[in-house]
């Protein structure tokens, strides 16, 4: 057994994390701040910080991801990173040539007490910062939040530094990408366009994660959000935010600063979020829902009548983001099967209570916990003491499906050892298809590995 | 020596690296960058701060304490203290292999664990919690030891992790708790951790149980970590030399072993640069000397048995090693000389760590490839000229801070295993014994050092020198791939390995083959873009 010291037993704990469901923050600043084009993220701390944030992007992506660091010593720690950001500023604009720095904080910075607004300001003033370029900021403690706070704030921070409000509204409208794939973005656009509505989505990481091999390597891929869409952004006639979390502090500062108003929506994870999301972009920008997008749609519903026997009641085990968690888990509800526990270790009221709004309504016995110790190892115990059929997680659930001998399904952040996510969105209803495409094989798969040779069946 | 193929100027070359940097940091970096020759062997400046800005390959001190040397040992409880990235990026993904005799032995290295340090706990101080969690694991497992690791937030905000170990290894009576000060902006580099980790891992382990080990033959294996498997190689050919390992630092190892390991005679280094600290630690304290060795490579796995052979002086074991050498050789070249014409005239860039650079350079010279530049990630120069220089190294501020153990024999167990004159005898044959000769020596002259490369000066180095491959890690992995060069990992060996030993040696010999013959390289043009191809259609028509 891999997992050997976990017990059936229960305990609650107050000091110890086991196995985390989430990250720190300044990881998800980085990955958010690759979606704006010719921008070079800025960990504004240690060099551990940066190496270890582009070692698990890259390990994701299996692409190039670009970031710089301060390389705090002890001497800048004690007297404070000024010296450092200013010098990297300078440094960076010489020799990677960017257009925009976007600088997060660290739990070192933070807890020193850097003012990045300050110390950004004072290299504009130092004349540090070239004609035309610019230097945005997020700050992102680690010791509050996860990942996903992070890239909030990284988007929140581009949001309130870049829309200009020219009092000439533009017939645009704003889509504000939660934490999602480059496969992801992409679709989320390919449906726009699909309605005929014209967005700015923000972040992009399309064309910057999912990079062609050329021969060449593109420090600043074609992808990603540009200036002037982002400085447009302010003249959009509404924003929708996709995510609760990951993406709605970046529509409330649009809505401060450029009085943009928005409409908040879960990231179109499965049949009922793509419908709310494909029935807000319609209303808003006022269009018909076209035919090929109601196709779309029915060819899901199609599938998810005609596999129904093989989905209904199994019982399945998630961990992940909040973003992604809720819209799965309604998914997995309108799939007539049975989310048994759920994990998230990215903290909030605000997703608890969405998330037991939702399961008091359609599943109330599933067992579910949010924020500190509701990690890995407390979802593997109530695995050991309720089994489930299903595993859904990041990479490291791979290690309690074996020691459980449960099918597995990589979904959310970091995989680690599977390709895939990039290239093939999960959102829309082609996004669903394909979440159950690959939980029919995870079970079906079982099913035939599992049977009586008189059993077996040759037609499912 | 100097290799047939034809290299660019070097100082011309040097040049075009630090042109595009601003004044300063140009006048740093070229101290980092140096035309070898190994005659002379030139001053590298190394193990200096890098440049706010520079895109670094470089880690931090923590990753070089928990993650490098304290993570191999499988039944350590290793408790992050702090918020819960450092923790969670350390987790597992170094990819140190271990095997427990049973299913019932402890083995820790899947799990992870942190205090997951909350604001309130920055703002009121963490040690309470700290408290709580090492009190949480000891409960839930155990475990005959718990070592916690300090993030940056810890050392300023002045939570005492050593004293918070004290109290509840006091408390326990029967689990060692010990901390460590590794705050990532320690040092320049993951070097500083690796001292940090030795001077704790001697404190707090080395020496605390005096029982004999066993054996005619008895070494520790220092600076091995088990990436991959290697250390299963090598412990796969002591046994069949009927040599005992004592302990492995810090590879498959288990506390007892460390614990246990000043009873061998004799410390072999692999990894020079995180662990000589302990070699000369255990020769003051206990008279064990070390000897530097290299398993990576077939020829250089041969030449350091007999190096470990001739150190014990027995006949018997000479013998024993001849035979296993005679027994491994021709499977090892039956594949070589059918490689070997594929890869010969070929040229590589190693650019990895604080060793690795150096010892794979054996087995690209067994491949009959060129190492045209290399360099390391977070060495020191004596990594690179040879301890030699030691004397000779300042102490600037970021090294006084990593504190310096005294230590003096041990009033009972010092026990000099060889006598001066004996060790004198051994340096003469050639042993390195105590002493390490470093990377230049063995490269080429008017081949291309380079420490602490940046990402601009990859980028330049593969477009002047086009090399048929490059070494680093997973953040240059997919850089230079995009350039069409293959790069290969010799962190995580691309999840392949072992690379030690006999075996290892046939691993690399066929992944250095694939990678760098792979038609998928000849791929990335397509059709149309290449040359010659017609305009289109068009043109087709007309020549039809």
């Amino acid at each position: 057994m891999l997992l050997r010291h976990t017990s059936k037993e229960v305990k609650e704990r107050e000091g110890l994390t086991i196995n985390p469901a989430k990250t720190c923050q300044p990881i998800g600043a980085m990955y958010a701040a690759l979606g704006i084009h010719g921008c070079l993220p800025h960990s504004h701390g240690s060099q551990g910080c940066c190496s270890y944030h582009r070692s698990t992007l890259t390990r994701h992506y299996k692409e190039p991801v670009m970031a710089a660091t301060s390389s705090f010593t002890e001497g800048a720690s004690v007297f404070g990173g000024q010296a450092n950001l200013l010098a990297a500023i300078e440094t960076i604009f010489s020799v990677y040539e960017p257009d925009i720095i976007a600088v997060h904080s660290t739990c070192l910075s933070e807890t020193i007490g850097d003012d990045l607004q300050q110390i950004t300001r004072k290299a504009k003033d130092d004349g540090k910062v070239p004609e035309g370029k610019h230097v945005i900021f997020a700050s992102t403690p680690s010791f509050i939040g996860s990942h996903v706070t992070g890239y909030a704030n990284m988007v929140a921070g581009i949001a309130a530094q870049f829309p200009v409000s020219t009092g000439l509204k533009k017939n645009q409208y704003n889509i504000i990408a939660g934490w999602m794939e480059p496969s992801d973005m992409r679709e989320v656009k390919r449906l726009s366009k699909e309605l005929g509505v014209k967005i700015v989505l923000f972040p992009d990481t399309s064309d910057v994660l999912d990079a062609p091999q050329t021969g060449k390597h593109v420090f600043y891929p074609k992808g990603g959000t540009t200036i002037a869409e982002l400085q447009s952004a302010g003249d959009s006639l509404a924003s929708l935010a996709l995510g609760p979390i990951s993406a709605e502090p970046a529509a409330i500062a649009l809505e401060k600063g450029c009085k943009v108003p928005f409409e908040t929506l879960d990231i179109p994870i499965g049949l009922s979020a793509t419908d709310r999301f494909i029935m807000a972009l319609s209303k808003v920008a006022s269009v018909q829902v076209p035919d090929e997008i109601t196709a779309e749609r029915g060819r899901l519903v199609d599938v998810m009548a005609d596999m129904e026997q093989y989905l209904y009641g199994k019982r399945v085990a998630l961990f992940g983001d909040p973003d992604q968690l809720f819209p799965l888990t309604e998914f997995l509800l309108d799939l007539n099967m049975k989310p048994v526990h759920i994990v998230s270790g990215t903290p909030g009221q605000r997703f608890e209570k969405q998330m037991r709004q939702l399961l008091d309504e359609r599943s109330p016995e599933t067992n579910f916990r949010n924020g500190l110790q509701a990690d890995m190892f407390l979802l593997h115990q109530w695995m050991k003491n309720e089994p489930v059929d299903l595993l859904i997680g990041n990479t490291y659930g791979k290690y309690m499906a074996r020691d459980e001998d449960v099918p597995f399904i990589r979904f959310g952040f970091p995989i680690l050892d599977r390709i895939g996510h990039s290239y093939f969105p999960s959102v829309g209803y082609g996004g669903g298809l394909r979440l159950v495409e690959k939980i029919l094989n995870a079970l079906m798969d079982r099913q035939d590995r599992d049977a009586l040779e008189e059993k077996f069946e040759l037609v499912m | 020596m100097e290799a047939n193929i034809h290299f660019p100027d070097p100082s011309k070359v040097r040049e075009e690296l630090i042109q595009r940097y601003p004044a300063k940091v140009a006048k740093k970096r070229a101290k980092s960058i140096i035309v070898n020759d190994p005659q002379l062997i030139p001053e590298v400046q190394a193990n200096v701060r890098t440049v706010p800005g520079i895109i670094t390959q470089r880690g931090c001190s923590y990753a070089g304490c928990k993650g490098v040397v304290l993570g191999p040992t499988r039944d350590i409880v290793n408790i992050v203290h702090g918020p819960i990235g450092c923790s969670f990026y350390a987790w597992l993904t170094r990819r140190n292999q271990t095997r427990t005799e049973s299913l019932m032995d402890a083995n820790y290295i899947p799990y992870c664990f942190s205090t997951d340090m909350q604001e309130e706990n920055v703002v009121f101080g963490g040690e309470k919690k700290l408290k709580v969690a090492i009190q949480e694991a000891y409960d839930l497992f155990h475990p005959k030891s718990i070592a916690i690791f300090s993030t940056c937030p810890v050392g300023l905000i002045g939570d005492d992790v050593h004293a918070a170990s004290k109290e509840m290894r006091e408390k326990f009576g029967d689990c060692n708790v010990f901390g460590f000060s590794c705050e990532g902006y320690r040092g320049v580099s993951q070097s500083a951790g690796h001292h940090i980790a030795n001077n704790g891992v001697f404190k707090h382990m080395v020496g605390r149980d005096n029982t004999p080990s066993v054996g005619k033959y008895k070494l520790n294996l220092l600076g091995e970590y088990n990436i991959g498997g290697d250390a299963f190689e090598i412990e796969r050919i002591f046994e069949k030399c009927g040599i005992t390992l004592v302990a492995s630092f810090s590879g498959n190892s288990t506390v007892s072993q460390i614990e246990n390991a000043h009873t061998a005679d004799l410390n072999v280094i692999l990894c020079h640069r995180s662990i000589n600290y302990m070699g000369d630690m255990m020769e003051t304290k206990y008279g064990i000397p070390w000897m530097k060795v290299n398993f990576v490579g077939a020829e250089s796995t041969a030449k350091s048995l007999r190096k470990i052979a001739e150190y014990f002086g027995d006949e018997e074991l000479k013998a024993k090693v001849e035979e296993v050498i005679a027994e491994e050789t021709p499977r090892v070249k039956a594949v070589i000389d059918e490689i070997l014409p594929r890869t010969t005239g070929k040229t590589a860039m190693l650019f990895v760590g604080g060793s690795r650079a150096h010892h794979y350079q054996d087995l690209f010279a067994e491949l009959g490839m060129t190492t045209v530049a290399a360099g390391y990630e977070f060495a020191h120069r004596d990594d690179y000229e040879g301890r030699h220089v030691l004397p000779s190294i300042k102490i600037d501020a970021d090294s006084k801070n990593i504190e310096e153990l005294k230590v003096l024999p041990d009033p009972e167990l010092f026990n000099p295993r060889k006598t001066e004159a004996e060790l004198d005898a051994l340096k003469e044959k050639g042993l390195e014994i105590n002493g390490y000769e470093g990377m230049m020596k063995q490269m080429t002259k008017k081949s291309l050092v380079v420490d602490d490369l940046s990402h601009y000066e990859s980028e330049k180095l593969i477009e002047i020198y086009k090399p048929d491959i490059f070494c680093a890690g997973i953040k240059e992995k997919y850089v230079v791939q995009k350039m069409g060069i293959p790069l290969k990992q010799l962190h995580s060996y691309d999840y392949g390995g072992p690379y030690t030993g006999f075996e290892g040696a046939v691993n690399f010999y066929k992944d250095i083959d694939r990678m760098v013959n792979n038609p998928v390289w000849k791929l990335i043009k397509a059709p149309w873009e290449k040359a010659g191809n017609g305009a289109g259609l068009a043109a087709s028509y007309v020549t039809q």
